[in-house]
């Protein structure tokens, strides 16, 4: 059965692969494999469809020569049979040993696919509306990734460039030939994390963490998509996993921690309103324009408009408030735990003064390290 | 349709309500079966207009017609109102005319209770529709409706929680009225082995019905209570579980999915062999498949959830649970075709559609056998492979199927018979464009194209072109379906009692059109 398998999946591999390459841009089987588990699901599958396609040549063969010889117009007279023990028996045994030959190789890559023991490193990835956070404790690194195609290629208003919807500004990055395993949440709703060429899907859902591995083959880029339904946005918060060699690895780490120290000192600095204004609003980009919008108008009955609001032009500590730890039964998330001091003094400072806004104050770093209080103090990331 | 003068012709006695009274009043099986398929017709349109406006936006990347979240209320509300607001209704409109008709009973068991279950449906579909202009729009979560994200949502994400308990309710009623005309008003001598099939199915379907409505209706009550009342069922951060609605919803929705599928088998079951000149074969094999589905489908739930995160364990059982459902479903479609074999087979357009719904609902199979496979599924969970097989299943299955028994009974119920070219047009155009909209889907899923996005990576664009142009030809298409049963309404060539040369059974013994009341005396049968 095994060594049958195989060579029934070999042999569809080698199909499927000559029409892939012939028309590898349109795409007629799932990705390219970059890991044993995606390689093991590409032959499986094979092997499946090349058994539905037998028994649907077979079934529908008879179907249709009845149809060309058993009909009215070329005068066929009607039989009267109605039942046959033996050949309804025999057609309940065969599909139920065909599915026995399926579900063997099957269980198999199951039980694999399910073995995240002995990990060379760990990830925990969360899913937000809409990013993905990857936290390396390993490493002791934290990133955020978040969609990198310009609103302007989504409207229209600009060429779609090349991996338009598959790119982010920060890219997971993994070493080659390491097992990996991911511990998978979400901070909000569900999402489900997903990189088909790596054979990887899990759903994030909040409140409990999930884990997956999986094992690059290969160097290279791979991408993916949330691919659970997370609200307005579910189609823009794509994956992207940089696959490097060990040293490239070791660079990123070293390059990423140097970044987390300056990135440090900004939240100890004081500075100028127009400083914050101008921070603020790449980060107000980044967090808030999917739902309040660019021009701060919201979606009415949806997300409410900042231009204007009571929020946004109250005390500034009900403001910071708000941001820090969102609106209980809302989408709005508490950003306490995803953003700098800097970023959020940056990005309060710049909603209370863009649009209609007009209140010239301003939020220092120092005004929400105060707002979280000494406890929360520790729980908040040292940089983004 | 049998009209009020008809009424008056055959029994001057009775003082009937007129014009809309009628028809809010009528305890009569036939009037209440045109409701329902009136109902789901008018249906069909509503909810396939919301998929022509989603092929538009997805016919190039970018966003051109609608802003994402009015794009996911059209992807949720096309799904609750195809399932809850067309198929369903349809069968029990099928279920109305027919079972009656089938059993040589004069009426349902319980006709007042029956003319309550269709008027609850009016209501229901008015509060789905009506959320389209609530603040916020229309629900947006999907139709399975999952926690955390449906704990978000607006006032209409209330209202639709309303409209699914008052579906329910209907369902259950109809149900009900269903299974006790079936096992108590039956003609001397028809027993229940020789029942035709299309009422074995509604049977077993209005079991699954009673047995998982109730569990939906306590799943969107606690999504009702987690949302207004402050209880924390699905959320973790106060002991909750957002996956164990998905436990809840899928051991309802899993045998919802037979629900909407059963009735079709039935249908089908009835048309081959009238057009093949032959009785049935393996009818006994038959009812006991359709009762091994029905059986199966409480076990299986959580193959829609491989992605969850479950123990191995769990995974093996779900994987090998589903894959035995190929078994029953197999036997079914072997029978269809050893009736077909050695047959006198003509035709007509209720037999095309049979034979497509054969064919195709069999591509729907593997694919979902390919998808029971949990490492496979694992990788095609929730991309465009899983919306062609269950469009695969539910549209050249259960709605060709519906099709089918459409133009089958048509002559029956109006005593005219409908336009054959036009049928066959309607045919042919459906089943070409069905393919062009939902073939190349398995390709996008493969692919790794998710299901719910407006907009899509441009490797993605040449597929969805194809379908969106597919969408329009299959949705246009069905215009003529409207013209052919307006124009056998209306009139055309009279109908005779047996309509079609191979047709057996009670319903054929009875006048076309069958007059208001049937069967006021018990047929014997045998």
């Amino acid at each position: 059965m095994k060594s049958m398998w195989k060579k029934a999946g070999v042999v569809g591999a080698a199909i499927l692969a000559a029409s892939q390459s012939a028309l590898a841009e349109y795409g007629y089987n799932l990705q390219v494999p970059a890991s044993k588990v995606a390689q093991d699901v590409f032959q499986l599958h094979n092997f499946i469809m090349l058994v539905c396609l037998g028994i649907f040549v077979v079934v529908f063969g008879a179907m249709f020569y009845s149809l060309l010889k058993h009909r009215k117009s070329v005068g066929h007279k009607a039989a009267n049979f109605h039942e046959n023990t033996t050949v309804e028996l025999v057609w309940t045994v065969i599909p139920f040993i065909v599915l026995m030959g399926m579900a063997y190789p099957a269980a198999k890559v199951v039980i694999d696919m399910k073995d995240t023991s002995n990990p060379d490193m760990t990830i925990k990835v969360t899913g937000y509306q809409w990013k993905w956070g990857y936290d390396y404790l390993n490493d002791d690194v934290s990133i955020y990734s978040t969609l990198s195609t310009p609103r302007e290629q989504i409207n229209g208003s600009e060429a779609k460039g090349e991996h338009y919807l598959l790119e982010v500004d920060e890219p997971m990055v993994v070493p080659v030939g390491k097992r990996i395993r991911l511990l998978i949440t979400a901070n909000d709703v569900l999402h489900a994390w997903w990189v088909p060429a790596l054979g990887a899907k899990q759903d994030a859902i909040p409140g409990f963490i999930r884990d997956i591995w999986f094992k690059a083959d290969k160097i290279g880029t791979f991408r993916g998509q949330c691919v659970e339904l997370c609200g307005k946005d579910h189609g823009f918060m794509p994956i992207v996993v940089e696959v490097v060699s060990e040293e490239d690895y070791k660079a990123w780490v070293a390059k990423k921690k140097g970044g987390a120290v300056v990135a440090a000192a900004d939240n100890t600095k004081t500075f100028e309103t127009a400083e914050l204004v101008e921070r603020g609003e790449k980060v107000y980009q980044a967090n808030c324009a999917a739902c309040h919008q660019a021009n701060g108008m919201g979606l009415p009955g949806a997300f409410p408009a900042i231009s204007g609001s009571k929020v946004a032009t109250g005390p500034i500590a009900d403001h910071i408030n708000i941001v820090l730890n969102g609106k209980a039964g809302t989408a709005m998330a508490a950003f306490g735990a995803q953003l700098s001091d800097a970023d959020i003094a940056a990005v309060v400072t710049y909603q209370r003064n863009a649009w209609d806004n007009k209140m010239g104050d301003a939020a220092q770093p120092a005004t929400i390290a105060s707002a979280r209080g000494g406890a929360a103090d520790a729980a908040a990331p040292a940089a983004q | 349709m049998s009209d009020a003068a008809h009424a008056h012709d055959d029994h001057g006695h009775h003082a009937h309500p007129t014009g809309m009274m009628r028809w809010l009043t009528t305890t009569n099986h036939k009037d209440i079966g045109s409701l329902y398929l009136f109902f789901a017709l008018f249906m069909l349109f509503v909810a396939g207009s919301m998929a022509l406006l989603i092929r538009a936006e997805l016919f190039q990347p970018g966003l051109q017609l609608v802003h994402p979240d009015f794009f996911n209320q059209l992807t949720t509300m096309h799904g609750l109102i195809m399932i809850f607001g067309v198929i369903m209704p349809a069968f029990s409109g099928f279920a109305n005319w027919q079972v009656p008709l089938m059993l040589g009973a004069p009426d349902m068991a319980f006709p007042r209770m029956n003319n309550w279950a269709f008027w609850l449906l009016p209501v229901a579909g008015f509060f789905l529709l009506v959320s389209f202009w609530l603040p916020g729009g229309a629900v947006a979560g999907g139709w399975t409706m999952y926690p955390p994200l449906f704990i978000q949502g607006g006032i209409s994400y209330d209202l639709t929680i309303l409209a699914v308990h008052i579906m329910g309710l209907s369902s259950i009623m109809g149900s009900i009225n269903i299974i006790t005309t079936i096992l108590n008003m039956r003609a001397p001598g028809l027993t229940l082995m020789k029942m035709p099939l299309f009422v074995w199915t509604w049977l077993i379907t209005a079991y699954l019905l009673i047995a998982t409505m109730p569990v939906l209706a306590g799943a969107v009550t606690m999504l009702l209570t987690d949302r207004n009342f402050g209880t924390h069922f699905f959320n973790a951060a106060g002991g909750g579980d957002p996956v164990m609605f998905q436990h809840i919803f899928w051991f309802f929705a899993h045998p919802e999915v037979y629900i909407l599928i059963l009735p079709a088998f039935g249908i089908v079951s009835q048309v081959i062999p009238t057009f093949a000149r032959k009785p049935l074969f393996g009818y006994a094999s038959m009812v006991y498949a359709t009762a091994s589905i029905a059986v199966l489908s409480f076990i299986v739930w959580a193959h829609h959830m491989f992605t969850v995160g479950m123990p191995v364990t769990a995974q093996l059982f779900f994987m090998f649970s589903t894959m035995l459902i190929a078994v029953p479903t197999g036997v079914k479609v072997f029978n269809w075709v050893a009736t077909m074999w050695k047959g006198s087979m003509t035709f007509e357009t209720p037999m095309l559609f049979a034979i497509a719904f054969v064919c195709l609902f069999t591509i729907g199979g593997f694919s979902g056998l390919v998808l029971a496979i949990a490492p496979v599924d694992i990788q095609l969970h929730d991309t465009y492979y899983v919306v062609a097989h269950f469009h695969y299943v539910l549209v050249s299955g259960a709605l060709f199927a519906i099709f089918a028994g459409i133009y089958y009974w048509l002559p029956k119920w109006t005593g005219y018979m409908y336009n054959e070219t036009l049928g066959k047009w309607h045919f042919w155009l459906s089943v070409i464009g069905m393919n062009i909209v939902f073939f190349p889907m398995h390709f996008l899923g493969l692919a790794g194209m998710p299901r719910r996005i407006p907009d899509y990576a441009l490797q993605f664009t040449e597929f969805n072109q194809i379908a969106t142009v597919g969408a329009f030809i299959f949705g246009f298409s069905q215009l003529i379906l409207l013209i052919v049963v307006m124009k056998a309404i209306k009139g055309g060539e009279k109908a005779t009692a047996q309509v079609w040369e191979g047709a057996e059974g009670l319903e054929w013994t009875v006048p076309s059109p069958a007059p208001y009341h049937t069967f006021e005396t018990a047929p014997v049968v045998k």
